[in-house]
């Protein structure tokens, strides 16, 4: 079956009145955070509904001499999403299904349109998005622009390797169709591009055919990191997805205990109830706890635990009771129960006001990883900044221009931010970062919040860096796109100089 | 462009508290932006801004409360001249005469557009503001008249009552902001114009003296606040008295 697009004619653009373009009116003027809140902007902000929106966007930023950032869900943890004085275009509201047939399983999206929305529209046909994030907000736009990574990043690689095609527009207005053959560089300069060179204006997918809405999950406690790496190994082809918590309060012989979560796609047969389970309700996390307490309620009970003593707590008593489990313990989860866990608690970064977090994720080869990582748990904790969440897991190169990848292990790390802090944490950050490097590690743009311009390209390298400023000068000659981020980590990017 | 800090805008600048609190603003470092119907006084307070301040701080927008259509466009261009908004003073006001006997709508209509509706007018915006830029502080100058319905005037306790409960929707609709917030101030007796030249009422305090509370309450204070404070043990006694008793007292 074929569906052509699933949406209704524009309405004209809200962005020219009568033709007359707007102009940067206080009106349009918001506060914007990072996901994780540490860091803001004012800027003003747009959402178009059509690409005509977009191209008027960019002709109101160039009129009054402002730098443009892409922003979708929001969700990129720093300041991936954000531009200080800077012209928001928030492509949310571009949020419509183009076109999607359920025998191939390829789906043409626009920008806005969230895995929820995707997710959502596919699953009664007996398809998932082949790779998602830990939230269900992220936007197809931010995904591509971020090449996210799921728990199945060592057998599948990141979002970018299954968009088969996309649609590109430049800041100057125009628009390329580009597939890995018509343009390579382009194709995987702009997917992990980070919003710098264009905007993804239609994303062509692949997704995966699956035969249940359930996954066959297997959950047990490792005894430390090596052990945890280990397990994780022996499952590569068994299993489709490999994730790791790991208690980053534990110190001593307790260092860097957790739980493993490994699970698979049932294949087709051996679950007698696909056909109840392909659907939206088979799928969504209940918004009751104990189908009493309102979930939307729940971070402020969480509150009183966002300190050391607290985290300290509910790891221990995480780690008890997946002891208590028998070790073969397997069972039945849904995929959206099993990928969405940062959204089982809705709002639970909330806890962390009156402050905030960060997330810290070095990505280290895999013989050096384990020792890293170990050293980065230790000296954070005696820095007096444990983790209050880790989540450990197993990745594998791939051809992006800024990839974030490696063949080895990621260990995701929450920090939390309080306005006494900020600078400590700062300083031990950059700390982190020389142990990372050292070890030929990289970083992740979503994630990150931290990094020094000197820090990036000693991970990126010259000959990256001078590629990217080869495709920047070529799409954006004017500089027009940039965030927080790119402020931060590229400098001006140079662009004269390549 | 960094959105400026210290901007301040009064609603009801030209005279009374309003005039006062424009002056302790500008003294205090704000850039104001000074709102009122009478453009000659407005230009002498700002004159005055400007010479303490050594440079262009006031900025004077003659404008009638009651024409409410062109708030929107007025806030803008407020916000604009000054470069940022943090702090929002409705002060506006009328209380005119009005006999125990007497039932005048024009009275009344006017009440309700200056008291009330403006407040609406003039705060939504700041409301909407500051919700999109998640800082920000709105106070509303009310009067302890609001906390109960008294004989002598109906009209104006009805209006500073709705205008108190209008307060308190915001603030709880704002609090998902730390770093907004919203004072409702109710002054007891002040020496203005609109006391029609009585003195020696219970507690009275001048225009300057009351000004200066409320500026330190939009500096710090959430909530309620009472000028002076003692008023909140008297409307606390007030609001708890039963009516058959409340209707006989002359207060």
């Amino acid at each position: 079956m074929t569906i052509e697009s699933q949406c209704e004619e524009h309405p004209p653009s809200t962005l020219t009145v009568d033709g007359h373009a707007l102009r940067l009116s206080p009106g349009h003027l918001a506060r914007l955070a990072g996901w994780g809140m540490a860091v803001d902007c004012v800027a003003h902000t747009y959402q178009p509904e059509d690409v005509a929106g977009i191209r008027a966007v960019f002709d109101l930023a160039r009129r009054a001499g402002r730098p443009v950032c892409l922003r979708g869900g929001g969700n990129s943890y720093g300041d991936a999403a954000i531009l200080q004085d800077g012209v928001i275009l928030d492509l949310t509201r571009m949020d419509c299904v183009l076109a999607w047939d359920s025998d191939t399983g390829i789906i043409d999206l626009e920008p806005g349109v969230t895995i929820q929305k995707l997710w959502r529209f596919v699953i009664a046909d007996g398809w998932w998005p082949p790779v998602v994030s830990g939230t269900m907000f992220t936007t197809m736009g931010g995904c591509a622009a971020m090449n996210i990574h799921g728990k199945n990043n060592y057998k599948v690689g990141p979002f970018g390797e299954h968009i088969l095609e996309f649609e590109f527009l430049t800041p100057a207005g125009d628009v390329t169709t580009v597939t890995p053959e018509s343009d390579p560089e382009l194709f995987y300069g702009a997917i992990g591009g980070a919003g710098l060179l264009g905007v993804f204006t239609r994303i062509r997918l692949q997704l995966k055919k699956i035969y249940s809405g359930l996954l066959s999950v297997e959950a047990f406690a490792t005894a430390d990191l090596q052990t945890m790496a280990d397990e994780l190994e022996t499952r590569t082809e068994k299993m489709d997805y490999l994730v790791g918590w790991v208690d980053c309060l534990a110190d001593g012989r307790a260092m860097g205990r957790g739980i493993v979560h490994a699970a698979r796609y049932l294949p087709p047969g051996d679950h007698t109830r696909a056909a109840d389970t392909l659907n939206i309700s088979a799928q969504e996390l209940p918004d009751k706890l104990l189908g009493v307490v309102p979930k939307a309620l729940l971070h402020h009970f969480m509150s009183p635990f966002i300190n050391n003593v607290g985290v300290r707590a509910i790891n221990a008593a995480k780690m008890h009771s997946a002891a208590l489990q028998p070790r073969s313990w397997v069972h039945h989860q849904s995929h959206g129960g099993f990928a969405f866990l940062l959204d089982y608690v809705p709002g639970w970064k909330l806890a962390y006001k009156p402050g905030s977090l960060i997330q810290y994720q070095p990505f280290v080869p895999r013989e050096a990883a384990i020792a890293v990582f170990e050293d980065i748990l230790r000296t954070s904790q005696q820095a007096g900044f444990p983790p209050y969440l880790g989540v450990f897991k197993k990745h594998r190169p791939d051809e992006f221009l800024l990839s974030h990848a490696v063949d080895g292990y990621s260990l995701a790390m929450d920090f939390r931010v309080t306005e006494d802090n900020r600078e400590k944490l700062w300083a031990l950050t950059s700390r982190l970062d020389e142990l990372v490097l050292a070890a030929g590690g990289k970083f992740y743009f979503a994630k990150d919040a931290t990094l020094t311009a000197d820090n990036a390209s000693r991970f990126l390298g010259e000959e990256r860096l001078t590629r990217l400023r080869k495709l920047k000068h070529k799409l954006d000659p004017e500089n027009m796109l940039q965030t927080d981020l790119s402020r931060r980590v590229f400098g001006k990017m140079e662009i004269d100089k390549q | 462009m960094n959105l400026r800090e210290k901007c301040a805008l009064v609603v009801g600048a030209s005279s009374g508290i309003g005039e006062a609190l424009a002056r302790h603003l500008g003294r205090a470092g704000y850039r104001v932006a000074l709102v009122a119907r009478r453009e000659d006084e407005l230009r002498q307070t700002a004159d005055h801004i400007n010479k303490t301040a050594g440079n262009e701080a006031a900025f004077v927008f003659p404008h009638d409360v009651r024409n409410v259509d062109e708030v929107t466009a007025l806030f803008e261009r407020i916000f604009e001249t000054l470069g940022g908004l943090s702090h929002v003073y409705y002060v506006a006001g009328v209380m005119p005469d009005v006999a125990a006997d007497e039932y005048n709508f024009e009275k009344d209509r006017l009440m309700v557009e200056v008291n009330l509706l403006g407040t609406i007018a003039w705060l939504n915006c700041a409301a909407d503001l500051f919700n999109r830029l998640k800082s920000g502080v709105i106070v509303g100058v009310g009067s302890i008249a609001g906390d109960r319905g008294r004989k002598g005037q109906p009209i104006y306790n009805t209006t500073k009552g709705a205008q108190a409960i209008y307060l308190e929707s915001l603030r709880n609709r704002l609090a998902v902001h730390d770093n907004v917030r919203v004072v409702t101030i109710k002054p007891g007796y002040v020496e203005t114009a609109m006391m029609g030249g009585k003195r020696n009422l219970l507690w009275m305090i001048s225009a300057d003296e009351a000004a200066r509370r409320v500026m330190l309450a939009g500096d710090r204070s959430r909530g309620t606040v009472y000028v002076p404070r003692r008023w909140r043990f008297v409307s606390w006694v007030l609001r708890a008295m039963p009516s058959f008793i409340f209707k006989r007292l002359e207060v």
